[in-house]
């Protein structure tokens, strides 16, 4: 799969807990095509924190991977060491976290911690330097030589988010995961971190794994979008295949609560009633069947494969069995 | 209109069985509520279970090592050191609930009014706190000491004023925030008294710190008393207590070691088994504290 | 910041003002005349009048305070009544040993504690993290003056390894830093416990911390995480607490002194009471209470300066 900058087959994760083995993640596929903007969308406890914890390979002490492969640049980081995925992480994959201040270390200059990241290349504290200054000055942070020794906390939240972007940009990784970057900031901040990702993307060519709950965001950056509820990937496509052609009924009640989809006024939100299932014992079949108003018999029993019913569409649900 | 809006979740006593039952999982907690225990039953029962008398006077027998007869030895004037033990125990227990008691109502209150009170006032007691809290506390002891001549009454005197900060800030801390929670504004918009407030909102929500605060005390007085009659500061001789037994100890230090060690034991025992009933007592009352142990 | 340390320095000195108003009226309150009170039985009708006029306990209390103010200002806390000594000269004559012994004490116990702890945290739920766990509770509840009993019977008097009594003469500097093991040890031993866990604590919080997620999650080597991003963090706690710890350090100096028989402010505060030198004690618990002060704003001062957070709020 050489045109995707990262694959991910079969994966599966589980904690060890108290009251039993977890399955956060349950044979999970996910393609990030070079060059592209792949968005993953799901509520909380849908995996999303797990998946990247194991695509950086930080996840906690109780966590195992029975099976699964995640490929990047021809190598599969699942067979790696900490040494080194320690090479990769910040150089050829990066990512940049939700909330900035708990990203940023509040006691040291952000010119420490930028140049700190550099600490494999071979160069001089003043190319670093450099280096960190022109990152900042693409991002839009104004006078960077000067900030560089300022406090995070002496920025506002909009900048502190364009500094981490920077951060995590400066060693032109191949894919930066963006772990939902614009939760913590107000809409004006939104649009505006919006627009200098996909500026970014585009002047460096690197793909992006967006995560975000927020489907509007999901439409206007990203190419393709990955829809995942309580560990499982559900539907996978372009953006324009996915939205406008829902497949999956999880994917539909999706649109469908979004309040920019409402044509018709009414007093209350549209939800999708129920929650997600216990990821410690659940139930056979399928995973979303007890929130679905579609489903048949074989829901109830038989977990639903992996269909490609449209190219590049794929879904894992009974009623598009081809 | 809210009514009685409990601390936190389920009734008085069903907590304290749930504890005391959690406490015992704890292996640490187990063995600090055994000691505890002991320490209690022993010096409340002292004059039942100890063989001899503890101020008696046996010239002949004394300075004698540990033996059927004298399971922890002699001091230099006969006396049984176990029997001393015994009773000093009950001195340490005294000190101990007295003491925190006094400090305990008398905190509370003044934490309460410094809380509620109006600003001036509680920059005045909140002065009047760090004022006390400034004096390094055995120090304190000594100048009171000086002036008022020593006894365990100085003792308790000087415990009390020097513990009074430190329930008194918690409480006054706890006032401050729930003073400031929506419906305890509610309710005096709508004419509650402060009294009513006082003790159906606060006072239930600082039993919690206040407990484990105490219970960290408890070893820290035991400690203090000691020290003090080591000094000759506490109680007045013949009456036994662990630190007079120490101080004994001390002269005889080239003689004997027994003294020390029955002196010892049991302080550290005690204050070993209050700390650990405290840490289980706190794992317990504050979940916060417990992720990151 | 400057304002901060103004307003923190003025509450210390408005701190110092009320404990020596409060140490005056101890004196006062005691029933009897203040200056037989402070002179002792051994008092004569001259020291009275002197003592009288001194203090001013002729005129109104306010007066008095005053003039016990004005007195301590020009360094003046009265006449040791034995020796008829300024009691400043003595009190702080017997200081620099307490100093020392303290300063030597926290010093050893920051070079053991800190790296115990560091290293308990690292190795969390080890075999020598649980150990070292238990033997640290131990080592704080342990009351000091029994740590110095026992160090004295153990080392001093059975092992014989090291001097029980005094501070060792003077010019003599190792001699002076043999007298000092026993004694410092009493009293570190209880901080390196202290501080162990301290640290501990601190670290593991620090350690699951989302900065420290990221500094991992952008490759940075585990040592450069550990030591450069999280122990700066972690180590923070400790500075206030040996601040604030002076009062415990001069309690637990006090009894080591008395112990082992060593100069300083404590033994002197012990010998004066046995003798009814009242000036002497009111002068030396004066002494420690400013130097108690004087340690928590320092280190009050030294936290905000540490924290750039705090520092840039001010």
């Amino acid at each position: 799969m050489s045109e995707n900058v990262l694959t991910i087959r079969d994966l599966s994760i589980e904690y060890q807990t108290d009251r039993g083995i977890l399955k956060a993640m349950r044979h999970v596929n996910l393609d990030i095509p070079r060059g592209s903007i792949v968005g993953v969308v799901g509520e909380s406890g849908c995996g999303k924190s797990t998946l990247i914890s194991s695509i950086i390979r930080l996840l906690a002490p109780n966590a195992s991977v029975p099976n699964g492969s995640i490929e990047f640049e021809a190598q599969d980081l699942l067979k790696l060491s900490q040494d080194e995925m320690r090479k990769i992480r910040g150089t050829r994959l990066s990512i940049v976290f939700q909330d900035p201040m708990s990203t940023l270390n509040p006691v040291l200059s952000i010119g420490k911690q930028m140049t700190d990241i550099q600490y494999r290349d071979k160069k001089t504290m003043a190319e670093k330097r450099a280096r960190s200054i022109d990152m900042l000055s693409r991002v839009g942070i104004p006078d960077p030589e000067n900030r560089l020794k300022q406090f995070p906390h002496e920025f506002s939240g909009g900048m502190q988010q364009r500094i981490s972007i920077a951060m995590a940009l400066q060693a032109e990784p191949s894919l930066l995961i963006a772990d939902e970057p614009t939760t913590a900031l107000d809409a004006t901040l939104e649009v505006q971190i919006i627009h200098l990702l996909k500026e970014l993307q585009a002047n460096m060519e690197c793909s992006i794994l967006f995560i975000s709950h927020h489907l509007g965001v999901i439409a206007e950056l990203c190419n393709h979008v990955v829809v995942m509820y309580a560990g499982e990937v559900v539907e996978q496509g372009t953006v324009q295949d996915v939205f406008k052609n829902p497949t999956h009924p999880y994917t539909i009640k999706l649109l469908e609560c979004d309040p920019a989809a409402i044509s018709e006024k009414s007093r209350s939100l549209p939800t999708i009633p129920g929650e997600i299932p216990d990821l410690v014992s659940l139930p056979e079949g399928c995973v979303f069947k007890n929130r679905c108003d579609r489903s048949i018999e074989s829901c109830d029993t038989i977990t639903p494969g992996w269909t490609e019913f449209n190219a590049g569409h794929f879904v894992s649900c009974h009623l598009v069995q081809t | 209109m809210p009514g009685w809006i409990p601390a936190s979740g389920p009734r008085c006593d069903v907590i304290m069985k749930d504890m005391i039952k959690r406490i015992a999982a704890d292996p640490l907690g187990l063995l600090g509520l055994v000691l505890v225990t002991l320490m209690v039953v022993s010096a409340l029962f002292a004059a039942l279970i100890a063989p001899y008398d503890p101020i008696a006077l046996n010239i002949m027998d004394r300075l004698q090592g540990p033996s059927w007869s004298h399971l922890l030895g002699t001091d230099q004037l006969g006396r049984d050191l176990f029997s001393r033990v015994l009773f000093g125990g009950q001195v340490a227990l005294k000190v101990a609930l007295v003491s925190i008691g006094l400090a305990l109502s008398i905190g509370v209150v003044l934490g309460m009014i410094a809380g509620f009170g109006p600003a001036w006032l509680d920059n005045v007691i909140m002065l009047f706190f760090d004022t006390i809290r400034s004096f390094p506390t055995v120090m304190f002891a000594l100048a009171t000491v000086a002036l008022v001549g020593p006894s365990l009454s100085t003792v308790i005197v000087v415990i009390v004023v020097t513990s009074i900060p430190t329930y008194g800030r918690v409480v006054r801390t706890q006032t401050l925030i729930i003073k400031s929670n929506e419906f305890v504004k509610a309710e005096i918009v709508m004419g509650a008294s402060t009294i009513r407030i006082l003790a159906v909102h606060i006072l239930p929500n600082v039993v919690g710190p206040l407990l484990i605060l105490a219970s960290m005390d408890i070893p820290t007085v035991i400690a203090l008393e000691a020290g003090l009659s080591f000094l000759g500061m506490g109680v007045k001789p013949p009456t036994p207590s662990w630190g007079s037994i120490l101080n004994d100890g001390y002269t005889l230090i080239r003689n004997t070691p027994w003294p020390i060690i029955a002196g010892s034991i049991p302080l550290v025992l005690v204050t070993l088994g209050f700390t650990f009933l405290g840490e289980s007592l706190r794992d317990q009352l504050d979940p916060k504290l417990r992720k990151s142990l | 910041m400057f304002l901060y340390l103004v307003k923190r320095v003025l509450l210390g000195l408005l701190i110092v003002v009320f404990a020596v108003t409060l140490l005056f009226c101890m004196i006062h309150m005691v029933p009897g005349d203040p200056a037989r009170i402070l002179l002792g039985p051994r008092a004569t009708p001259e020291m009275i009048t002197t003592i009288s006029a001194q203090m001013g306990l002729d005129k109104p209390l306010p007066v008095q305070i005053l003039k016990f103010f004005g007195n301590l200002l020009r360094g003046d806390m009265g006449m040791d009544v034995i020796t008829n000594r300024p009691v400043a000269t003595i009190v702080f004559g017997q200081l620099p040993y307490t100093l020392w012994l303290i300063f030597t004490a926290i010093i050893g116990a920051m070079l053991i504690g800190i790296p115990l702890g560091c290293y308990s945290a690292l190795h969390r739920n080890s075999l020598a993290d649980r150990i070292t766990g238990v033997i640290s509770v131990a080592c704080i509840t342990a009351p000091a003056f029994v740590v110095a009993l026992y160090s004295l019977l153990i080392f001093a008097v059975t092992l014989k390894w090291f001097p029980a009594v005094g501070a060792g003469d003077k010019g003599q500097f190792w001699d002076q830093v043999n007298h000092l093991v026993m004694p410092a040890f009493a009293i570190g031993l209880s901080w390196v416990g202290y501080l162990s866990r301290l640290v501990r604590a601190s670290m593991l919080e620090v350690l699951g911390d989302n900065h420290i997620r990221t500094a991992r999650a952008y490759g940075l080597r585990e040592n450069t995480v550990v030591y450069q991003y999280a122990l700066k963090l972690a180590v923070l706690p400790t500075v206030t607490v040996i601040g604030v710890g002076m009062g415990f350090l001069l309690s637990a100096a006090l009894f080591t002194e008395i112990v082992f028989a060593r100069p300083g402010i404590g033994k002197l505060i012990f010998d004066s009471i046995t003798t009814r030198n009242y000036p002497v004690v009111m002068g030396s618990v004066l002494i420690s209470t400013i130097m108690f002060v004087i340690s928590t704003t320092l280190s009050d001062l030294v936290n905000a300066w540490l924290d750039p957070r705090i520092r840039a709020s001010l």
